[in-house]
This record gives C-alpha cells, sequence and structure tokens, in this order.
C-alpha cells in the first residue's frame, strides 16, 4: 500500500484515503449507493475522468549500493560474507570471460552461434543467490550466470555449445540453450516467453505438493509483450503460484528500443494491473537485485502469490552473434554502461571491505582464462553424437514408424558414406 | 517425468450453440451407432453415453493419481458439455478448477504442470480454439523430454505433422474411456480429440472398472477380402454402414479398420489389410488435401505396391472451409463412400 501510494498523484491518493475512512464508518456506509458489479470493486463518481498513466510516477528504481560500490545511506547492506560475495565476483568474471572466448569462437566460425551476459551478470548472480538451489528456474537465454551460480561446469556449458557427444541436450538444440534436471533449470527454448506461462503452471505443482519452494521465470522486456506474458501474468496471480517473475529490462529486443516495445511505465507498471506485488531494482546493482529476490522469494512461498521484479539494466553487448548492434546504437551509449557495469561496482565494494586487490583481479584474470580455454579445447575435441540420436527421444519409446525412418537414414547413409561426415561423430550401432 | 493433457472436442463445427441442437440432429440420423462388444473379461459394465464415459475416465485419473489436475474454462462447474461434471466436488477446487481464458495460457500452464512431475489434464473447450496454443504445442509441449497428455477438439492432421505428440480419436464411450485413460498415463504429449457428435447419441455398455486400450493400434471391426475401408472417429460407423451395404448390394465383402490413433499411426494393420484385399478407401471429414489420408495412401502404395489392383481412394472433406449450410454436401457420407468401394472393385 505505501508503494503504491507513493506512485500516485496526490490527488488520487487523497480519494483513497477518503475511502478507507468510509470503511471504516460503517454506519455512514450502508445508505452510500455502491456499484454492486461482480467484476470490480470500487465506488460511483458523477465526473466524466479518465486515468492517464501520466497521473502516475513512474515505479522507482530500488538499489543499496552506488557507483562505487558503497552502500548509499539508508540503503540494506545484506551483509554476505566474504565468501560469499568472493563467489559472485567470481560467477560474475568467470561468466565474462566465457563470453569473451566463446564470442570469439563463434566469430571463427568454431560454434555456430552465441549470445552473451555482459552488463547483466548482476541480475543473474543476485536473483540466483536469493534464491534456493532447489527452487525451479525457467530462462529466456540470457542468464547462463544463474546456472553458473547453481554449479553448471565450464565443460557443460562448452559441450552444449558445440553440440558434442556429452552434451546434455545430445546436441539438439542451438548454443546457449542450455538445461540442467540436476540444477533445476528448465531447458531454455527459442520462442520467447512461452516459458512463463509453463512457469506459472510449475509454481502450482509446487504449491500443490507443498515443498516450500518457488519458480522463478526470468524474461527479457522485449518478450513481455508476448501473449503468453499476459497468460502467465494473470493465470499466476488467479490460481495462486508461488512464482517470481524476474524481467530484465535492458533496453533493446534486438534492435527495438523499449519506446517502441511498450509506452507504459515499463513492465513492473503492469504488475499491479494483474494484482502482483511488484518491485523494481537496480539490476547493475548485484546487493539490490539480491534483497528484492530475497524478498520476494519469501512473500511467494509464504502466501503462495506471485511477486513480479523488473530489473532495469543495459545490454552492453550485441544482441547475439547474428547482430551488429553499432547499427542502432552509438558506441558512446554503450561506454557509458561499461563504466557501470555491475563487475565494477561489485569489485570496489570488495576493495572497500579489503576483500580484493589488483594483484588478486589479475591472478583471478589469468587463473580463469586459463580454466576456459582448457573447458573449450576438451569440448572442441569431443565428437559429436551418434547419428542415430537424431530419431531418439521425440517419444519415450521410438514407434515403428520412427524407427524405420531411422534404418532407411542408416543404411542411406552407410551406402553413401563419402557423403556424410560419419569422422566427426560417435560410430552408429 | 508424465505430463497428462489436451482434451478436444472434434467436428469443428458447431460454432454457435443455436445452430447446434439442429445440426446435431441432423447428424445423428446420417451416423448409425453401432454399440461395442464389450469382452466378459472387463468384467461389470453400466450403459453410457460418450460424455459420462470421459467422466468416468477423468474420475478415474484424477482418483489414481493424486498428481493429476483438471483444467480449462468452464471445467469447474461441470464443463460445457458436462465432461467434469462433479468432478470439483469430488476432488476440490485446487484440483479441478477454471482457468482465465487464455488457450495457449493452459496449454502452457499444463506443460508447466507436467514439468514438475505433476498430470495435468487440460481441456479446450472447442477444437477450433486450440490455434492460440498452436506455438505451445508445437514448439513446446512436443519438444519437451516429458510426456504429457493433451485434451482438445479436432483438426487432426495439423497435429499429425508434430512428431513428438500422440493424437487419438475414439469412435464410442467404451472406447473413450479406454483410450483416454491410456492417454492420460503416457509418458508422451497426447491430443485427445473428442467427436462431439457422439457425446449424447452414442450409448454403450461401458467397463465400470478401470481398463485402457493400447495407443498405436488400430482396430479391424470387420473382417473383409475385397476392399479395405479405413476411418476413426464418427466416420468409422459411416464406413460400416457402407460395409454392409455393400455386401448387400454389391456382394463385396469390405475390412473396416477403426485407426483409433493418428499419430503414431498403426501401419502394420493398415498394410497386411490392404496386402490381403489388394483395395483401398480411406476416408475422413477433414479436407482431402494433406489430410491424414494422404499419409496413409502414401504409405501403401510403397509398402503394397505390387498387391494393388486399383489406385488407393481417399473420400474426404473437400478443400473448403466447413460449410454450415451445406454441410450435407459436404461430409464424405455412406453414398460417397458406397460409389467409390463401386468404382474400386470396377477399376480398370
Amino acid at each position: 500500500m505505501a508503494l503504491l501510494r507513493r506512485l500516485l498523484s496526490p490527488r488520487i491518493t487523497q480519494i483513497i484515503g477518503c475511502q478507507a475512512k468510509q470503511l471504516s464508518t460503517s454506519s455512514k456506509c450502508q445508505n452510500v449507493d455502491r456499484p454492486q458489479f461482480p467484476g470490480s470493486r470500487s465506488e460511483y463518481s458523477t465526473k466524466l475522468e479518465f486515468i492517464k498513466p501520466d497521473d502516475f510516477k513512474g515505479i522507482p528504481v530500488y538499489r543499496v549500493m552506488n557507483a562505487k560500490g558503497e552502500i548509499i545511506p539508508g540503503g540494506l547492506d545484506p551483509k554476505l560474507d566474504e565468501a560469499t560475495v568472493r563467489k559472485m565476483y567470481q560467477s560474475m568474471t568467470l561468466l565474462n570471460t566465457m563470453d569473451r572466448i566463446l564470442y570469439e569462437s563463434q566469430r571463427q566460425g568454431r560454434i555456430s552461434f552465441y549470445m552473451t551476459n555482459y552488463g547483466e551478470e548482476g541480475t543473474h548472480i543476485g536473483s540466483a543467490a536469493a534464491c534456493d538451489p532447489q527452487d525451479v528456474v525457467f530462462g529466456q537465454y540470457r542468464e547462463a550466470g544463474v546456472m553458473m551460480w547453481r554449479g553448471f561446469t565450464l565443460d557443460q556449458f562448452m559441450n552444449q555449445c558445440y553440440g558434442n557427444c556429452e552434451d546434455l541436450g545430445k546436441g539438439r538444440q542451438m548454443p546457449v540453450h542450455y538445461g540442467s534436471k540436476d540444477l533445476n533449470f528448465v531447458t531454455i527454448s527459442s520462442t520467447l516467453a512461452t516459458q512463463m506461462p509453463q512457469a506459472a503452471g510449475s509454481a502450482y505443482a509446487l504449491k500443490r505438493g507443498d515443498k516450500k519452494l518457488c519458480v522463478i521465470c526470468y524474461f527479457g522486456e522485449g518478450a513481455a509483450s508476448e501473449g503468453d506474458a499476459h497468460a502467465a501474468f494473470n493465470f499466476a496471480a488467479t490460481l495462486e503460484c508461488p512464482i517470481i517473475f524476474f524481467c530484465r529490462n535492458n533496453g533493446y529486443a534486438i534492435s527495438t528500443p523499449t519506446s517502441d516495445q511498450y509506452r507504459g511505465d515499463g513492465i513492473a507498471s503492469r504488475g499491479a494491473g494483474y494484482g502482483m506485488d511488484t518491485i523494481r531494482v537496480d539490476g547493475n546493482d548485484v546487493f539490490g537485485v539480491y534483497n528484492a529476490t530475497k524478498a520476494a522469494r519469501e512473500m511467494c512461498v509464504k502466501e503462495n502469490r506471485p511477486v513480479l521484479i523488473e530489473a532495469m539494466t543495459y545490454r552492453i553487448g550485441h544482441h547475439s552473434t547474428s547482430d551488429d548492434s553499432s547499427v542502432y546504437r552509438k558506441k558512446g551509449e554503450i561506454l557509458s554502461w561499461d563504466d557501470q557495469s555491475p563487475i565494477h561496482r561489485l569489485r570496489n565494494y570488495m576493495e572497500i571491505q579489503g576483500w580484493w586487490d589488483d594483484e588478486q583481479e589479475s591472478a583471478w584474470k589469468e587463473k580463469s582464462k586459463k580454466k576456459v580455454m582448457e573447458a573449450f579445447a576438451r569440448a572442441e575435441k569431443r565428437k559429436k553424437p551418434n547419428p542415430e540420436m537424431l530419431f531418439t527421444d521425440v517419444y519415450d519409446e521410438m514407434p515403428p514408424r520412427i524407427q524405420k525412418q531411422m534404418e532407411s537414414m542408416k543404411s542411406h547413409c552407410t551406402q553413401y558414406k563419402e557423403h556424410y561426415p560419419f569422422d566427426d561423430h560417435v560410430p552408429m550401432t | 517425468m508424465s505430463w497428462k493433457f489436451l482434451r478436444c472436442l472434434q467436428n469443428a463445427k458447431f460454432l454457435k450453440k443455436n445452430l447446434q441442437t439442429s445440426l446435431f440432429v441432423h447428424r445423428c440420423a446420417s451416423v448409425q451407432y453401432v454399440p461395442d462388444t464389450i469382452s466378459a473379461a472387463h468384467g461389470e459394465t453400466t450403459r453410457m453415453n460418450l460424455v459420462q464415459a470421459v467422466n468416468n475416465a477423468l474420475d478415474i485419473a484424477l482418483s489414481t493419481d493424486p498428481s493429476a489436475v483438471l483444467f480449462g474454462e468452464d471445467v469447474a462447474f461441470g464443463g460445457v458439455f458436462r465432461c467434469s461434471v462433479e468432478l470439483k466436488d469430488r476432488y476440490g477446487r485446487d484440483r479441478v478448477f477454471n482457468t482465465p481464458l487464455s488457450e495457449q495460457g493452459i496449454v502452457a500452464f499444463g506443460i508447466g504442470v507436467a514439468t514438475m512431475g505433476s498430470t495435468a489434464i487440460a481441456e479446450i473447450q472447442f477444437a477450433d480454439y486450440i490455434f492460440p496454443a498452436f506455438d505451445q504445442i508445437t514448439n513446446e509441449a512436443a519438444k519437451f523430454d516429458i510426456g504429457q497428455e493433451i485434451y482438445l477438439i479436432s483438426p487432426e492432421a495439423f497435429f499429425a505433422h508434430i512428431p513428438g505428440i500422440k493424437v487419438v480419436i475414439p469412435r464410442g464411450p467404451h472406447q473413450a474411456k479406454g483410450l483416454l485413460l491410456s492417454c492420460i498415463r503416457d509418458q508422451n504429449p497426447c491430443i485427445f480429440f473428442e467427436p462431439k457428435i457422439l457425446y449424447r447419441s452414442a450409448i454403450e455398455e461401458v467397463p465400470s472398472g478401470d481398463y485402457t486400450i493400447p495407443l498405436g493400434q488400430a482396430e479391424v471391426l470387420l473382417e473383409g477380402d475385397d476392399v479395405t475401408l479405413i476411418g476413426y472417429g464418427t466416420q468409422v460407423h459411416v464406413l460400416r454402414e457402407v460395409a454392409n451395404m455393400a455386401e448387400e448390394k454389391f456382394n463385396v465383402s469390405c475390412e473396416v479398420i477403426d485407426l483409433r490413433t493418428i499419430l503414431p499411426w498403426d501401419e502394420e494393420t493398415v498394410i497386411n489389410s490392404v496386402k490381403k484385399t489388394g483395395r483401398c478407401i480411406i476416408s475422413h471429414e477433414a479436407p482431402i488435401t494433406m489430410g491424414v489420408a494422404a499419409e496413409i495412401a502414401a504409405t501403401i502404395q510403397d509398402e503394397c505396391f505390387l498387391n494393388l489392383e486399383a489406385p488407393v481412394m481417399r473420400i474426404c472433406g473437400y478443400d473448403t472451409p466447413f460449410p454450415h449450410a451445406f454441410e450435407a454436401f459436404y461430409l464424405p457420407d455412406k453414398w460417397r463412400c458406397l460409389e467409390a468401394v463401386k468404382k474400386i472393385v470396377n477399376y480398370g
């Protein structure tokens, strides 16, 4: 309520105030002619007045740490211990190193596609750290940091990007479409926003299982324009699902700026319309993200209802390796965001605490680069899966018709083997 | 993990409720429903129509699987076709509930429930309304390495082109219950099309207990030597009548096959039959072009080329939108099918 009032103009706040008073004096209320419509709860008015989006101030951006890594007076330092903060920093920077190497490897044609996480590492790590590792994650594609926090190994990342025989996904999806049952991270798929109502369904099942867990569902501000986003918010609210909708608002959906994406106050302003508790946070402040997610998690697990978090950030990298973002935005714009990146900010915080210095930084840089390069080399050497895998897992058991198609592929390719890249693959049985 | 899902009502026809009654009567007159013969092995039986059989299957599914939930538009009060009647009272509002009006939401929500290892039985009120959920079904449900079964309406050929889902259509109450329970318990996403025309008109004895009918298996309803007739859903009853007429009028012996599962379909039963008879007619209500019959015909000419004594014939709906006013002219009725039998035996 406090938050809501802050958002409203003084005039509207006054109306709400009156309403509250009237409700408390029940004798007067009985004579008031109140609307009886089942679809809403409000009062009559004789004023022909439209609600203007401008009557609402923008929803404020919650943060606890400034760009210099200082806890802002009045801000809540979550007071995480040194080991945790160190893990946060190392996860963010390791992800950053992996991004640089895999981005380059795509440029060299060694993997077919890649998407970096530059600038958004704080949203991943801050939120992942605030969740229980058993909480179920549904992502879009730019949340590799969440997996890294949970323990997805460099080898696993690389195997997926190479689609080699060790890939948990058996080389079937494009790079960066990670997933891990062990880490409760549901496999990424390309279609935007389809995971959102699915996540609501999973949250409903968790509630029924009385697991005291929640679902966290990540999506970008562009995906929030899909019909599935609407379905997800509305289902989660009406069916009282313990789910955190975590929106990464990074200003662009490929080349589309947010001004072409929506005209309301971002994504957060939609939350109340669906009856969801909502907060907007500074996505480059890992502690702000952590605090908001932690509080949201408690609320949704305890009260079985959805919460919406909109993390404001900036997509520093290109949308993907198929995109050149300099076509639609200026270099200066990008550079200004690079300076206030979540990584710099947390490093400043750690230096203030005396937990990090230049020496540790360069040692870690070298070490992380070496770890990534080693995993990279291992993944590149592995063969691609047995071509028969093309036919497995369409169903749990292979129907005879598909079996027949598999046999025909095998005999055809064996007959014309010089035309097929058998050497790159694990042999067929 | 298992996800159970999508019950859809077949026959994309009765969009407007005021049209429903008159069309319904007309169709009832054109289809002669022959009750299934139930083997004694199934034990005690009860007389049910298709709605009751579906309701009964859902009841069993909910009672035997505590994780199962049933949801969709207007499901809580019993459903607009009364398929979920009394289930909310029996299992509680957290297991049988209404959703907001959003098909994509319903299907995706079901996928999510299933992802957690629970059983989701989603209802799409009319098959006509499945398309907002098409993305969720084609790009998501079919490609999740989890199973789930879906309960929807009738554009089977669209869905028969999606590797990863199963498409099932029963021909009556006995089958509806057994096949629906199989769908709910199958580890793959299933779409179960319920022929609305038979909801109340088809009445027969249905085993009271818990039983399943295997998916992916066709059933030879009538044995014959001269022509194989293949159909599914309501059309099976048309073909059965055609077989009787052909016997009487032309002394032609027809073998009638109910496909039951459209995807993955039972090639073996079909091929064996055509190898024996040398002639085949496939019939469905949906438009002919790119319909299910095209796939079956192509497979038959591939597998039975040396046995065929005439080209495979397809007697289907025309390539037009389903016409309300001209339904009688549009449907592949018994006369069109009978004419086809006459032609195919006199071919050449």
